[in-house]
């Protein structure tokens, strides 16, 4: 079977005054039909940025090397009319601020059914119809009369529904979603999460959940990558980042977040400093400033993203943790 | 909690002056906070969560009066500070301090962190002598975790945890008796977040000082505070003991918060059954009649688009406080 995404040492970076930061540090990984992979780390450590390359949005000072295989085609230096036909109608993304993806002076009926008339050759009355069904599906009440009103005549939660029906009208293999929820208020995140969870459920769609919300990603995904300064440092089905973690910053950023479930928890364990400045990366591992466990051998050399289990990888040099979250040299 | 209350809030109502409104100009209040009271005691974390618009922020800086009440007392330590003049709330402020969400903006960007954090001192000891200041500053720096040092260093050159810190350390200086704390770790990495969440305790417990912890994350006000008040639409929903809030909420609203949260264990999550209400939170310029909650509420009849519930005693205990016609 061949994956919807496949992506290999794809390196990003970014020219700037100040010499090149390197965003995103060869990394490999792929997306399966049909799986909903979550992407979390700190603010900067490159999730955003990864996807940007795969969807070809990189700022203009930016660039991207390696692979990108969507659906066996190459994507790095792939002509831009070619891109055109894949996202945007393949593969789509979607963003934390809807008005990033909406024109605010155009009726929502014509972003909606502008891609169907063009890439897909339906008729106008085809594609209004498509569309009334679309809003329908991502819970739009009253989609009939609402087609025709402007994006700023809907809510917050609703203009993250309607970017939701735009990205999902051409029926993607792959929809990316980076912090779709994160700036609505809990009980409208809420709805668009059983929203994507039903979406997920629906089809054979895959989904890329780019998030710093463990919760969300708990509720949503089967398997989990973790990034730090611009690389993944475990990836793992979700129960097992939860339960077992086995990377030293996976084990801190689980053990960091209040519970609501957990009453009368004492403290939390939060990890000690600051992610470092991908500017000036120490030559061993990323995680070694911050990092309990640290020894010779994590400053002498940055450890790879290797398999060590089924399904599991992490790129420490310790052998792990056990069940008693001990750790193992 | 017993004793005498530090801080006692009643029918504390802020109202903004539109210029939105109806035929001539004429203008609709904002009702940012709609009568509101609670009080918080000595040493205790009062948490006050509730989405966007409800009013958090404002209550908190009705507090400190950096906002004018439109009606209601503040009592502090007895005596009522509502619409004290800034002179007038001068001395006060030596025992009120607070924290604000946005580390970075909150500080001025051409002061070192030094003469940030004595900031407070300069203004209320300022015979201080300059070695005593530096000692308290530095201090000070040690106890919120930053190397004594980086005194002379300026808020662009600190990360955003660290420019929390140096707000933390200016607000604690003096000691005082009351810290508002407004989305102080939101705008913060998790793994940052803990720490600063972490710091906020230890502080507290180290200097007996009472804490109100404003935030839109439930489960991090349900970790620091021993108090949780719920507000929507500016109005109080709900206040308990934090434990009791979690394991027997009575408002609708307070139940619908809990179920949306998501809880980061994938098992959990699999088996929860979420109770999701439906729609928007209202324009606070067009506020539902009677019940503020009841255009979402999967209780609500029609008595609630009359009558306005008032925030009363539930379950047999008299520090729980819930605004509901039909509570559970
Ligand atoms: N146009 C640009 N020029 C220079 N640096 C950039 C540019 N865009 C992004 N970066 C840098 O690339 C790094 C990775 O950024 P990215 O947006 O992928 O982070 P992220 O993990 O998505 O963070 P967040 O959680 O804050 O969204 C950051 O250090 C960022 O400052
Ligand atoms: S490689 Fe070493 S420093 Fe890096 S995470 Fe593992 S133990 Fe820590
Ligand atoms: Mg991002």
């Amino acid at each position: 079977m061949t994956s919807v995404l496949a992506v290999k040492d794809l390196a990003v970076s970014f020219a700037t005054p100040e010499g090149a930061v390197a965003a995103v540090d060869g990394v490999s990984f792929s997306v399966e039909k049909g799986e909903c992979v979550g992407i979390v780390g700190e603010s900067g450590s490159g999730k955003s940025q990864t996807f940007m390359a795969v969807m070809g949005l990189l700022a203009t000072n930016g660039k991207a090397t390696g692979s990108i295989k969507f659906q066996d085609q190459e994507l790095v230096g792939m002509k831009i009319d070619k891109l055109n036909k894949i996202r945007g109608s393949k593969m789509c993304m979607i963003f934390q601020d809807p008005m990033t993806s909406l024109t605010p002076h155009l009726k929502i009926s014509r972003q909606l059914t502008e891609v169907l008339v063009l890439h897909k050759g339906m008729s106008e009355r085809d594609a209004r119809a498509k569309a009334v069904q679309m809003l329908d599906r991502v819970k739009i009440p009253d989609a009939k009369r609402r087609l025709d009103q402007y994006p700023h005549e809907f809510s917050g939660g609703m203009r993250q529904r309607v970017m939701i029906a735009m990205a999902l009208i051409c029926e993607p293999q792959l929809l990316i979603a980076d912090e779709p929820s994160t700036a609505l208020d809990v009980t409208v995140q809420a709805q668009i999460l059983e929203l994507m969870q039903e979406l997920r459920s629906q089809g054979d769609m895959s989904i890329v959940m780019i998030t710093h919300d463990l919760g969300v990603v708990a509720g949503l995904c089967n398997r989990v990558m973790v990034m730090y300064a611009g690389a993944f440092c475990e990836t793992a089905g979700v129960d097992d980042i939860f339960h077992d973690p086995q990377h030293p910053y996976a084990r801190g950023l689980v053990g960091s977040i209040p519970r609501l479930d957990r009453p009368g928890e004492a403290r939390l364990t939060a990890i000690r400093g600051q992610p470092p400045n991908l500017q000036h990366l120490p030559m061993g591992c990323t995680f070694q400033e911050r990092c309990d466990f640290v020894f010779e051998r994590c400053i002498a050399e940055r450890p790879a993203l290797s398999t060590f289990a089924p399904e599991r990888a992490k790129a420490c040099h310790l052998k792990g943790f056990d069940k008693e979250g001990k750790v193992v040299r | 909690m017993s004793g005498e209350p530090l801080l006692s809030i009643k029918g504390l109502k802020v109202h903004f002056p539109t210029s939105s409104g109806g035929l001539f100009g004429a203008t609709r209040p904002l009702k940012a906070v709609d009568g509101v009271d609670f009080d918080v005691f000595p040493g205790e974390t009062l948490g006050i969560v509730g989405e966007s618009g409800s009013g958090k922020s404002t209550i908190g800086r009705a507090v400190l009066q950096l906002i004018k009440p439109t009606a209601g007392t503040v009592a502090w330590l007895g005596t009522n500070i509502a619409g004290f003049t800034r002179a007038q709330m001068k001395s006060r402020r030596r025992e009120m301090q607070i924290v604000f969400q946005d580390p970075l903006a909150s500080l001025n960007p051409r002061m070192t962190a030094g003469d940030i954090i004595a900031e407070p001192l300069d203004t209320f000891e300022p015979q201080i002598k300059a070695d005593e200041r530096k000692a308290r500053v530095q201090e000070m720096m040690a106890k919120v975790g930053l190397l004594p040092q980086m005194i002379n260093r300026y808020p662009h050159e600190f990360s955003g945890g660290q420019n929390q810190r140096i707000g933390i350390a200016r607000a604690m200086i003096l000691k005082p008796k009351l810290i508002v704390a407004d989305e102080p770790v939101s705008s913060l990495d998790v793994s940052i977040r803990a720490q600063i969440i972490n710091l906020l305790a230890d502080l507290q417990k180290e200097m007996g000082v009472a804490l109100i912890f404003i935030s839109h994350d439930l489960a991090v006000v349900r970790h620091v505070s021993h108090r949780v008040l719920v507000l929507y639409l500016g109005k109080v929903m709900e206040i308990a003991e934090s434990q009791v809030l979690l394991s027997r909420p009575r408002h609708p609203y307070t139940q619908a918060l809990l179920s949306a949260a998501p809880v980061p264990d994938p098992e959990v999550e699999r088996g929860k059954k979420r109770l999701l209400i439906e729609g928007d939170l209202p324009s606070p310029l067009d506020p539902p009649s009677g019940c503020v909650f009841r255009t979402r509420c999967p209780k609500a009849q029609a008595q609630c688009a009359q009558d306005i519930p008032a925030l009363e005693p539930r379950g047999g205990a008299s520090d729980h406080l819930v605004a509901c016609l039909f509570p559970d």
